[in-house]
């Protein structure tokens, strides 16, 4: 678990309490005969601070876990604790003020409000918070400034290249400072410079404001930023690396 | 909660002014029609009474001839004598007095301009049984009614073509061929029920229309004031009875005369504008039902066209109920805002259609808000469905929409 960047006091909560547990997570989707198993049983910690790539072939169970770490799916069976709280007790609304409060997402496909300014889609979950118009700005325009977008707030994603509104969408999934960022598959629409550009953001992300980040790639190179490498194959977590030397491949 | 999903909801119509705009085009058009069918409905039925009020109240009115939808074949009834009137003046209990009239048409001219208008000869009784204030000048004397002088009374139309709205009193104005001093001028009464320009005429002594214009004594109307402390409809049998013995009407005969009661009139007529008021209302309602329609579809279609939106509300860790209360204040911002400028609509067509009718603008703050309380409650009612639809969304499967 020691890197070369990460504070020692992440490292040491971490090894007091893991952020995420996963312990024996079945999920099953259908009924009967058409039942599917996507996840057959997952074990997984993920400490707080930690860079985290998930990887694997599609169908190995790395979006239903994603999800289920997203706190959007409720496992089947087996248990989820997030900062020791069982999320598989949790109804639905109780799900969204966890993430509404925990959790930042980035998308693939960047999913940003349409017709919305960089800064109305970066307020939009201090919004949801009930945060007061001044403040609401004034922290959305630091997200934007840390994503290297402050002179661009008032443009529209139509007016953004796709690196940029990934960005936009890294300064949304920041803005109420989370203690988790997944990002599933966040280079996935973008070319590789730009690809470097989104990986080096996360990484300072998670090197200078200490955000757990948990990432869903499928290229290695993306991997390398990370410093652990969960693996997934046929619903089951194959194996989990640590990299001591996160992002040499890039650099 | 609900200011942020208040704003959330106004940001969304403004981001889509095209589409908020043909979403709300239906409750525009409900409630522009709602409004106006109502307004314009009471402005006639308001224009109808004062019309018919002008005519004044406990009044009837007595004609030769039979009543609606009885005419056809043989002779002519004979008109009214004068002894018909005194008779009635003084044999029935509760007529304060009876105006006999006989009148024709004829033209009036002065000073190069001319007129073609209603020439009515009566007595002062005519002003008694339906009170008619001057604008300037004075009414008969009895002198001149008894001799049948040749002196005028002008209606305010009469007086605005003949003399542009100037004062014609101490003129002498030509009418059918004879001069006559005009005496007095009429205050404007404005447009009868029946369309008739009361104020399109010129009074002149009943002796003097029958000696220079009818030839006769005969009547051709008599307007019978009855005293408030009387029913109306017993002065009206009494008179009834009393001509048909002065006529000789015996036994099952029908009448060859027939007598209106004014108020009677009045309470039909403002019956059967009341009642197409509500037909057309009713007609103008379902078109606002439509409208509501026409928001759930459009409100339907954009939670659908939003799916992937609300995927990401719900994923940035949006409840349900912001969800479902943000469609569902959309919905009724929308309504209210098409109810607002229908409101608007509406007022500017019942202004220029009351020019056009020419009956008076009455703004009926009822209707409007009724309108208005419908508009919102539409939003409510038909905003409700698709917001429950986009709040029960899976966000999993929202955020995967394409």
């Amino acid at each position: 678990m020691a890197s070369n960047s990460a504070s020692p006091a992440v490292s040491e909560a971490a090894a007091v309490a893991p952020i995420i547990s996963l312990r024996d997570v079945t999920k099953r989707y259908g009924d009967g005969a058409t039942a599917f198993l996507a996840l057959k049983g997952i074990d997984l910690d993920i400490a707080q601070g930690d860079f985290v790539a998930v990887m694997g072939a599609s169908g190995s169970g790395k979006s239903t876990t994603m999800n289920i770490l997203g706190c959007l799916d409720v496992p089947t069976g087996g248990t989820f604790a997030f900062k020791g709280v069982h999320v598989e007790t949790l109804d639905r609304d109780q799900r969204a003020l966890l993430r509404r409060k925990y959790l930042g997402f980035v998308f693939q496909g960047f999913n940003l409000l349409a017709r919305t300014t960089a800064l109305e889609n970066v307020e939009l979950p201090l919004l949801y918070r009930g945060d007061a118009k001044g403040a609401r700005r004034a922290a959305a325009m630091a997200a934007l400034d840390k994503v290297g977008l402050a002179n661009w707030w008032d443009h529209t994603p139509a007016e953004l290249s796709g690196g940029q509104q990934q960005r936009v969408a890294i300064a949304r999934a920041i803005v109420t400072s989370p203690a988790v960022l997944l990002a599933d598959e966040p280079t996935g629409n973008l070319d590789s410079e730009r690809s470097v550009e989104i990986m080096e953001l996360l990484a300072g992300l998670n090197r200078d404001s200490g955000i757990t980040v948990i990432m869903v790639t499928h290229e290695p190179d993306m991997a390398a930023f990370a410093r652990t490498i969960v693996h997934f194959k046929d619903g089951l977590v194959e194996r989990i690396d640590t990299q001591h030397h996160q992002g040499e491949v890039a650099l | 909660m609900f200011g942020t999903t208040l704003s959330l909801a106004l940001r969304s119509i403004a981001r889509h002014k095209l589409r908020s705009f043909l979403t709300t085009l239906g409750i525009i058009i409900g409630v522009a029609a709602v409004v106006t069918m109502v307004t314009l409905g009471k402005a006639t039925t308001a224009a109808v009474q004062k019309s018919i009020s002008s005519l004044g109240t406990n009044i009837l009115q007595v004609r030769p001839g039979q009543g609606f939808g009885r005419g056809g074949g043989g002779p002519r009834p004979p008109d009214f004598k004068p002894q018909d009137a005194i008779a009635i003046r003084d044999q029935i209990a509760g007529v304060t007095a009876v105006a006999a009239q006989a009148g024709t048409t004829a033209t009036a001219i002065y000073e190069g301009a001319n007129w073609s208008t209603t020439l009515n000869g009566t007595t002062n009784a005519y002003f008694q049984v339906q009170p008619w204030p001057l604008t300037e000048g004075r009414y008969f004397t009895p002198a001149e009614e008894a001799a049948g002088k040749s002196v005028c009374i002008i209606g305010n139309t009469v007086n605005t073509n003949l003399y542009r709205g100037g004062s014609p009193l101490g003129t002498r104005m030509r009418i059918g061929g004879i001069s006559c001093d005009v005496i007095g001028r009429l205050s404007a009464r404005g447009q009868a029920g029946f369309g008739g320009d009361q104020d399109d005429v010129v009074i002149m002594p009943l002796k003097a229309v029958q000696r220079r214009f009818t030839g006769s004594t005969d009547l051709k109307l008599m307007l019978v004031g009855v005293d408030q402390a009387y029913a109306t409809s017993a002065v009206q049998a009494s008179i009834e009875d009393l001509l048909r013995e002065r006529r000789n009407i015996t036994g099952g005969k029908d009448d060859d005369f027939n007598i209106f009661d004014t108020a009677q009139i009045s309470a039909t007529l403002t019956q059967s504008t009341t009642l197409l008021t509500g037909i057309v209302t009713a007609v103008a309602g379902i078109s606002l039902v439509v409208g509501g329609i026409g928001i759930m579809n459009i409100m339907l279609v954009s939670v659908t066209e939003r799916t992937r939106e609300i995927g990401i509300r719900l994923a940035i860790g949006a409840v349900a109920g912001e969800v479902l209360l943000q469609f569902l204040v959309e919905a009724i911002a929308l309504s209210m805002l098409g109810g607002v400028i229908g409101l608007v609509v509406a007022q500017v067509a019942v202004l220029s259609l009351t020019g056009v009718m020419k009956v008076d603008y009455l703004f009926d703050p009822q209707i409007n808000m009724i309108a208005f309380a419908i508009s919102a409650v539409i939003g409510v009612v038909f905003g409700y469905f698709p917001a429950r639809r986009a709040a029960a969304l899976n966000p999993i499967d929202a955020l995967r929409h394409e």
